[in-house]
């Protein structure tokens, strides 16, 4: 069954006086489990497709399906609540609320989901560790490293075991070594509970991670093609 | 709840953020808060003291009268109940103090000088409550009772009139015959009163000497009442009317003295409007640092919106953060108006402009007062208005489009 249905998609920007395409005629499936990277030169049309299917934007025409239901149709209200409950958002960055601690970033989503205290609090301390921020649950953003707090904004991500984990150049302010290690922990993440993945990219290296691999151009597919992820 | 909980949690935080900025805006609103609450209890100390000054120089807060006794203020108006018909009336009632007087225009002679005054012919017993002298502070000694023969001067009409305590003075009045009445009083005591006009203006008796005097039997000019507050007499004004009935005009202390009623409206308004202007200057402060917060945090509000906070809890954040800061500044500026004016609550000496404030009607010693309903006031237009001015901001973060929003991150 496909997690992500996209039918047709547009959507053109202004630059000035000029039209830009955002999307042009974009249609893509992806399955349940599917670890997929979009891949675009900038300006490309990766984030906006992205965006279409998170919820945080809508397509000038076509449609966007999540597990089943159509989404471009949702009103403003009803795609925030798809977005907390259904979806995990890892941007590029400024990811984490600086004011609070990792522990409180992670339940952050689960407290306007309404999760009691005590599950909140244990759920949030088992990701912290599984994503390996175990003993850093306290610090605040400002006293973690980039690559931490990206592991921060994972866990934030999949605490509440969303169907679909939507990444934005999550690599792109981390070294590669700290790269690695997020990509990694996205690979065991999506084996071991099948939420799957859709990061937006250029760099090389997250590309060799997806056993899926669609590139665009000028709003456009150009290529979409298995591989083997690492 | 939770929602709520993290909202809280997140104004509070960001609240602290830029510490310098807080901190100057908190100091701004604690100084703001202070001044309205000083100011008013300065004016309504002063507007408290003119009025119960007022009430206490002999209206009372309720008074009853013969119909025609306000145009003409002569022994020939007076109530159509005996005195003592009134007294056992108004002892069967839930007034808490009342008293029925003789009060006409009297000339007073010495042996050099002749005045005219407002002659009462009191029951002191009864009246103790309702006029301005302190029975204990007088020289001499005050009315000791009904039948008193004595009377009782003001010690400026004493100096005018050049007599003295011990001394005789004659009382010259009409008789509801259109008749002379005179007698010799001796003075057995002299009043200070906070404004010398009282000390001129009116001179006591016993209720029984003067009825005597004039020939009126057992009659008596005006009935007063008196309360618990001076603002609300509604409870006093219906109870002394139903008891005095038909015939008899009854009137409240500011439809008697509308000067000071007027007075009492024109402060309450003054004070409404100086608590205004001052939050109004604070609003600039306010509005500013809260657009400055937003501004910071447009990333930071988009990245919420982003991961499916409501608008409304956007809207929420900034509201509770302008309220937190509000009401700590109103904290510290209650606080810091109570520990200026409690040490000021014993009086301020204000008697090198003494004759300038009484002119105005005030007494040269000003105590300040500060009354729940002030503090009450200034609290809820700070906060009522605080809360209308931050929507703005908090409304123009909640609309923000959470794509455009991290936009400004990713580029």
């Amino acid at each position: 069954m496909s997690t992500v249905r996209c039918v047709d998609l547009c959507k053109t920007y202004l630059q000035g006086d000029r039209e830009i395409k955002a999307l042009d005629h974009v249609s893509i499936e992806i399955d349940e489990g599917g670890f997929v990277c979009l891949s675009a030169p900038s300006g490309g049309g990766k984030t906006t497709l992205l965006n279409a299917i998170g919820g945080l934007d809508r397509p000038d025409s076509g449609e966007v399906w999540l597990a089943g239901e159509r989404i471009d149709t949702l009103s403003k209200g009803e795609l925030a609540d798809l977005r907390l409950h259904r979806i995990g958002f890892v941007f590029q960055a400024y990811n984490l609320i600086p004011v609070l601690s990792a522990r409180e970033n992670v339940e952050f989503v689960m407290q306007l989901q309404g999760v009691p205290a005590s599950d909140r609090r244990a759920r949030s301390l088992d990701i912290l560790a599984e994503v390996g921020l175990e003993g850093l649950e306290n610090r605040r953003p400002a006293e973690m490293s980039g690559g931490q707090q990206q592991r921060v904004a994972v866990a934030r991500a999949i605490v509440s075991r969303p169907a679909l984990v939507l990444a934005d150049e999550p690599t792109a302010n981390l070294d590669s070594k700290s790269a690695d290690s997020l990509m990694g922990l996205f690979t065991s993440l999506n084996r071991r509970h099948n939420t799957t993945f859709i990061m937006a990219t250029h760099d090389e290296r997250v590309m060799a991670y997806a056993r899926r691999r669609v590139h665009m151009l000028d709003g456009r597919i150009v290529e979409d093609r298995l591989q083997d992820g690492r | 709840m939770d929602t709520l909980t993290v909202l809280f949690r997140l104004a509070w935080r960001n609240l602290w953020r830029n510490r310098r900025r807080t901190i100057i805006m908190l100091g701004a609103i604690c100084l703001g808060v202070w001044a309205m609450v000083f100011l008013t209890a300065l004016t309504r100390g002063m507007v408290d003291d003119m009025i119960e000054d007022g009430i206490s120089a002999l209206p009372g807060y309720v008074q009853a009268h013969h119909p025609d006794y306000r145009d003409d203020p002569s022994v020939s108006n007076l109530l159509p109940q005996s005195a003592s018909a009134i007294d056992e009336t108004l002892a069967g009632s839930a007034l808490r103090s009342w008293a029925a007087r003789v009060r006409v225009p009297a000339m007073v002679s010495s042996e050099r000088e002749t005045r005219g005054v407002q002659l009462i012919g009191l029951v002191p017993a009864r009246e103790r409550d309702l006029i301005f002298l302190d029975y204990e502070a007088v020289e001499g000694r005050f009315l000791e009772g009904p039948e008193d023969g004595g009377i009782v001067l003001g010690r400026k009409l004493a100096e005018t009139l050049e007599t003295g305590l011990g001394k005789r003075v004659v009382v010259m009045s009409q008789t509801p015959g259109n008749d002379i009445a005179d007698r010799g009083f001796r003075v057995v005591g002299l009043f200070d009163a906070e404004l010398e006009a009282y000390e001129e203006a009116y001179a006591f008796t016993g209720r029984t000497t003067l009825q005597n005097l004039l020939g009126i039997g057992d009659r008596v000019s005006e009935v007063v009442v008196g309360g618990d507050d001076y603002r609300d007499v509604d409870a006093e004004f219906a109870e002394l009317a139903g008891l005095m009935g038909d015939g008899v005009e009854v009137k409240r202390w500011m439809d008697l003295d509308s000067y000071l009623g007027a007075m009492l409206d024109v402060m309450d308004g003054f004070l409404l409007v100086w608590v205004v202007v001052i939050f109004l200057a604070l609003s600039f402060g306010l509005v500013n640092t809260l657009v400055m917060a937003v501004f910071e945090r447009v990333r930071e509000i988009g990245l919420m919106l982003a991961l499916g906070m409501k608008p409304i809890s956007v809207l929420g954040q900034i509201l509770i953060e302008s309220m937190l800061l509000l009401a700590m500044g109103l904290a510290l500026g209650n606080g810091l108006a109570w520990l200026t004016i409690h040490p000021l609550e014993s009086g301020i000496d204000l008697s090198i402009v003494g004759e300038g404030m009484e002119m105005y009607g005030a007494a040269s010693t000003l105590y300040p007062k500060l009354t729940a309903h002030d503090v009450l006031l200034a609290n809820v237009v700070v906060l009522a208005l605080g809360f209308l001015a931050s929507l703005s901001p908090a409304w123009r973060a909640s609309r923000y489009d959470p794509v455009e929003a991290i936009t400004r991150v990713d580029g």
